[in-house]
């Protein structure tokens, strides 16, 4: 008798726990297909040249939705991404020119690498948070450029001079040029770690780690060890970026200190707000707000580029106070009132 | 049958003989058409270099004057510049854009050492002219690595070459210790010295050498004094320059000590050295300076002056900026003018790598601009000076680097 309730129980919760879900799922996963389909598509309407911008959109997404890992899921603020991003592009540029390893083969090998380092950088997260955390990072982002002109690795690094590097040709003799293949390669590779990511935040490590973030006394009331779980994100957070610096990498077919100032941990970071902190999508967004807005800001004036940027930043942020894919989310409830 | 083939096939040949040089010629000429000539450009106009921005809008204003003038066998330069803020991938998008998009005849000055490594293997790929690009590395003058890409300014390693020369001729005994910034702009002259002294450099060259992170040079100074040398050669960017001036002076030390060229501002090194404590310094320069009230009447300023309150009047007068980069668009019309009426980029090319002893209204008088199919350094002579306290006086002739 008491085995027939249980079992009764069990069905309905199951019921009740997938009713909502079946019920809101098809809209995301149809758009999902559509926008898929259209990234690809893409890649015989465009010219090379938008490709190649598209190339670096998908990489700074990645980037971004790695940031968006530790910083939006998390809590833990990182100004300093650019340095995971630049560790994950001087491993493919070293491998590809000093190794002869091939491009896509560094792509594993650039994740495990910072993730390694962000393992390590993720200690000092243990103790600092917030905006101090904000700085720790900042300091490594500003240290990023001088550290890669050290004497002691510049065989590697080839210094000042940076590494100048090949961009592959499509493999099994496909009848695409450079830019389609490596724009479709990076597509792959991202879709494949936004899958990931998607998996890993809905699921119970998700729910911890923004347990942490809302209420970290409460998460470790509730078993949760916030020291392995906080270093383990932030690795998880500096392989995704890392991930994008190999890509850009492969794209810009070189790589200098100049390239990663502290700049691109700011911009990473300006991605991750206008794009949607905690947002799988924002992080798209974001990117295209990364690549495009610079280029929109000079068309507008030339003699004040950076203003422009500014004022466009300031417009972004009061209209879509909770990013792009804020704005979307809203749209989408409203238009959909049964997705509520 | 077989004799109706091969007719059929000679007529298929005669058909497409004359045809393939038309369409080569229709390639060749991108970016130019009956009305216009394109020329792309990338410039920090915003980012962490973004003081040279002034450089691309100088150089638009100088090609705004040409147009003004006449243009080209009827033909007005459209030229267009992006900003690339000093990061080598924002160059090669932009780059790509100009090549792909905009359809460039060629690319000018597009500026610094890091953003031009980053394309000059696409650029050398499509064949597009990469004509006085903004750098003073040496490797701009390798004309058969990558034969469309052409420098302009002297090369740190002529300068070098022309400062080794006169410390030998000073000095023919000299003990010379050379303090260099350890990159490869402090690399290039190592490669200058060594181009003159051969053999020699190992015995009487002693090196010290600093990071740009370094808080002082103080203990390298010492080193060098230490090791009884009687010819400084100070290889470093402004703020070591001056630090390293000081320090010399304190010391109260007098070795015959040589500057180059990228430190000899007055506002940016003097000034703050102490200009007592620099009398007698010798560096170079092939341009006139701007601040230089010896220039307050020389015909060439007074044209690159009428030509700023025309042109560019929002443009700053004292900035060295202006006057390089009117110098450096002046040698571009040169190359247009050359050209005539094939505006190939074929032509081109051959037109930048053909200058005979062109002279510049903002060059020092005497120092021509000289290029050939294997002279890819177009400027390669400086004249020397030295600081009496007051201002850099120029002495000796001009002085040519023995690179080509």
């Amino acid at each position: 008798m008491s085995g027939e309730i249980t079992a009764e129980a069990t069905e309905a919760s199951t019921s009740i726990r997938t009713q909502p879900s079946t019920r809101a799922r098809p809209v995301p996963f149809a758009v999902t297909v559509i926008v898929l389909a259209g990234a690809v598509a893409l890649t015989f309407l465009v010219s090379n040249y938008h490709l190649f911008q598209l190339t670096m959109l998908v990489g700074y997404a990645v980037a971004i939705l790695g940031l968006n890992i530790a910083t939006g899921y998390n809590g833990q603020i990182s100004l300093g991404h650019g340095a995971f991003y630049a560790v994950g592009a001087y491993t493919a540029a070293i491998l590809m020119s000093n190794f002869d390893v091939p491009y896509w083969a560094t792509l594993p090998i650039a994740a495990i690498i910072s993730a390694i380092i962000g393992f390590l950088i993720g200690f000092p997260a243990l103790r600092f948070t917030g905006l101090y955390l904000a700085l720790t990072t900042f300091a490594l982002a500003v240290a990023v450029p001088q550290l890669l002109k050290f004497k002691g690795i510049e065989d590697w690094t080839g210094g000042v001079q940076g590494i100048v590097i090949s961009k592959p040709e499509a493999p099994f003799g496909l009848p695409l040029n450079p830019d389609q293949w490596l724009y479709l390669f990076s597509l792959g590779v991202a879709g494949l770690l936004f899958l990931f990511a998607w998996n890993l935040i809905r699921g119970r490590i998700g729910r911890a780690m923004m347990a942490i973030r809302d209420h970290a006394l409460a998460a470790e009331a509730m078993g949760i060890d916030l020291a392995l779980l906080k270093t383990r994100t932030f690795a998880v957070s500096a392989m995704y970026t890392g991930v994008a610096g190999a890509l850009s990498a492969i794209a810009v077919e070189f790589v200098a200190p100049d390239s990663f100032t502290v700049f691109v941990s700011i911009f990473l970071f300006v991605g991750l707000v206008v794009g949607g902190v905690a947002s799988i999508t924002g992080a798209i967004f974001g990117a295209a707000f990364i690549v495009f807005i610079p280029n929109i800001a000079e068309q507008v004036s030339k003699a004040a580029p950076g203003a422009i940027y500014g004022v466009i930043l300031i417009a972004f942020m009061y209209l879509m106070p909770s990013g792009v894919a804020g704005l979307l989310r809203r749209l989408y409830h409203r238009l959909v009132p049964s997705s509520r | 049958m077989l004799r109706r083939r091969s007719l059929l096939t000679a007529a298929t040949a005669a058909a497409f003989v004359p045809a393939a040089p038309a369409i080569l010629r229709a390639a060749d000429t991108t970016g130019v058409t009956d009305t216009e000539i394109r020329i792309g450009n990338t410039c920090p106009a915003s980012g962490p270099a973004s003081a040279y921005g002034t450089i691309g809008k100088a150089d638009g204003a100088t090609f705004r004057m040409a147009n003004d003038m006449g243009g080209f066998a009827g033909r007005k330069i459209n030229f267009i510049s992006y900003d690339d803020a000093y990061s080598p991938p924002k160059t090669v998008e932009q780059i790509r854009r100009l090549v792909e998009q905009d359809k460039v005849a060629c690319l000018f000055n597009t500026l610094g050492t890091p953003s031009n490594t980053a394309i000059v293997k696409y650029v050398n790929q499509k064949k597009v002219p990469h004509l006085f690009v903004s750098s003073g590395a040496d490797k701009w003058g390798d004309y058969k690595e990558h034969p469309w890409t052409i420098g302009w300014q002297p090369s740190y390693v002529t300068e070098s070459q022309i400062y080794a020369k006169y410390i030998l001729a000073q000095k023919p005994d000299a003990k010379i210790g050379i303090l260099y910034q350890n990159d490869d702009f402090g690399k290039d002259y190592l490669t200058g010295f060594r181009d003159v002294l051969k053999d020699r450099f190992g015995k009487i060259v002693t090196l010290a050498s600093y990071e740009i992170t370094d808080a002082t040079i103080d203990s390298q100074l010492v080193t060098l004094q230490g090791a009884g040398i009687d010819v400084l050669m100070t290889v470093a960017t402004p703020k070591f320059a001056a630090q390293t001036i000081r320090k010399v002076h304190d010391m109260n030390w007098k070795p015959m000590h040589v500057l180059t060229g990228v430190s000899v501002s007055v506002g940016a090194v003097m000034e703050p050295a102490g200009p007592d404590k620099a009398i007698g310094i010798v560096s170079s320069a092939y341009g006139k300076d701007p601040t230089d009230p010896r220039y307050a009447n020389d015909p060439g300023m007074k044209e690159w002056r009428a030509f700023m309150a025309k042109y560019y009047p929002e443009g700053d007068v004292k900035d060295a900026g202006n006057v390089f980069a009117y110098g450096i668009s002046l040698t571009m019309l040169q190359v247009l003018k050359q050209c005539g009426n094939d505006l190939s980029r074929e032509n081109m090319m051959k037109q930048a790598a053909n200058l005979r002893n062109l002279e510049s209204p903002v060059l020092l008088p005497g120092i021509r601009i000289n290029t050939s199919p294997t002279n890819f350094h177009p400027i390669r002579q400086l004249q020397l000076m030295r600081w009496n306290g007051k201002v850099w006086e120029l002495f000796g002739d001009i002085i040519e680097g023995a690179s080509t």
